[in-house]
């Protein structure tokens, strides 16, 4: 690929906590990370559903209806929960792909010098603290903390 | 298309330094294909790597995720950052004589 300017660093925030939603910010940042990119993830509002110890791996789909549209027919009758149905097979899915489950994605992340940031204003708004929050917690900071630490950094919003 | 001089050998690369051909492949390509990586010396811990991806590689006809890397060679995945930094599934897949990672993880 004919790449004349590369990214060299990136600020991937995540607000959302539908597992889709915030796949999109793991699979992008672990992507980011393993081209040698400078990565920092903000996870903020419900997107700190996906770096707190007991809702990480338990994110659910947002949109289970857009998933069944795509998915082949099924027989017989629709499932009773939909969204558990569709949030299982997914999983299932991901798991085939080799995709982590979320606890271990941001493991991965870390563990290639991704920086984890959860935002001091929705942590403190649903009253979590450092203790809530995954050991790969690199700290909770103010949006003008994660501007000055997102220097020069090309920005995501999710 | 590039050409790596090896020895006396002149091997087909990409253009961006990946093996035209498998068989052209040996230890002294992995030396050289690693010195361009900035790894100065291939160690043991490095030629396990290289194998295990071979290995994974000509049972699947594909490359692996990162993860699944780390799954089959029992090398967690900050080691593989270690010995192969930044870029650890590129670099290892490149000095390993294979093609360039297409995957997502």
């Amino acid at each position: 690929m004919d790449n004349k300017e590369e990214v060299k660093k990136i600020a991937i925030i995540v607000s959302k906590n539908s597992l889709e939603d915030v796949y999109a910010g793991l699979v992008m940042a672990n992507g980011a990370v393993m081209e040698g990119i400078e990565t920092i993830m903000f996870f903020t509002f419900f997107g700190l559903d996906a770096i707190t110890k007991k809702s990480m791996n338990n994110l659910k789909v947002g949109n289970p209806e857009a998933f069944i549209a795509k998915m082949p027919p099924m027989d017989g009758h629709m499932p009773e929960n939909l969204g558990d149905f569709v949030t299982e097979q997914i999983k299932n899915q991901f798991e085939e792909m080799d995709f982590a489950p979320v606890d271990e994605f941001i493991e991965m992340i870390n563990a290639g010098g991704g920086k984890i940031y959860a935002c001091r204003l929705a942590a403190d708004m649903f009253q979590l603290t450092e203790e809530d929050f995954c050991d790969e917690l690199d700290g909770i900071i103010s949006v003008g903390e994660m501007y000055e630490m997102a220097g020069g950094a090309q920005m995501v919003y999710i | 298309m590039s050409v790596l001089k090896v020895n006396d050998k002149e091997i087909q690369v990409t253009d961006e330094g990946y093996l035209e051909n498998f068989a052209d492949w040996d230890k002294d390509v992995a030396n050289v294909l690693a010195k361009e990586e900035e790894i100065e010396e291939l160690t043991q811990g490095h030629w396990h790597i290289i194998e295990t991806l071979q290995k994974i590689y000509q049972e699947k006809g594909a490359l692996p995720a990162l993860r699944r890397l780390a799954k089959e060679s029992g090398v967690k995945t900050k080691e593989l950052y270690d010995l192969f930094p930044k870029k650890p599934l590129k670099k290892a897949a490149k000095i390993a004589g294979l093609p360039k990672p297409t995957g997502c993880g």
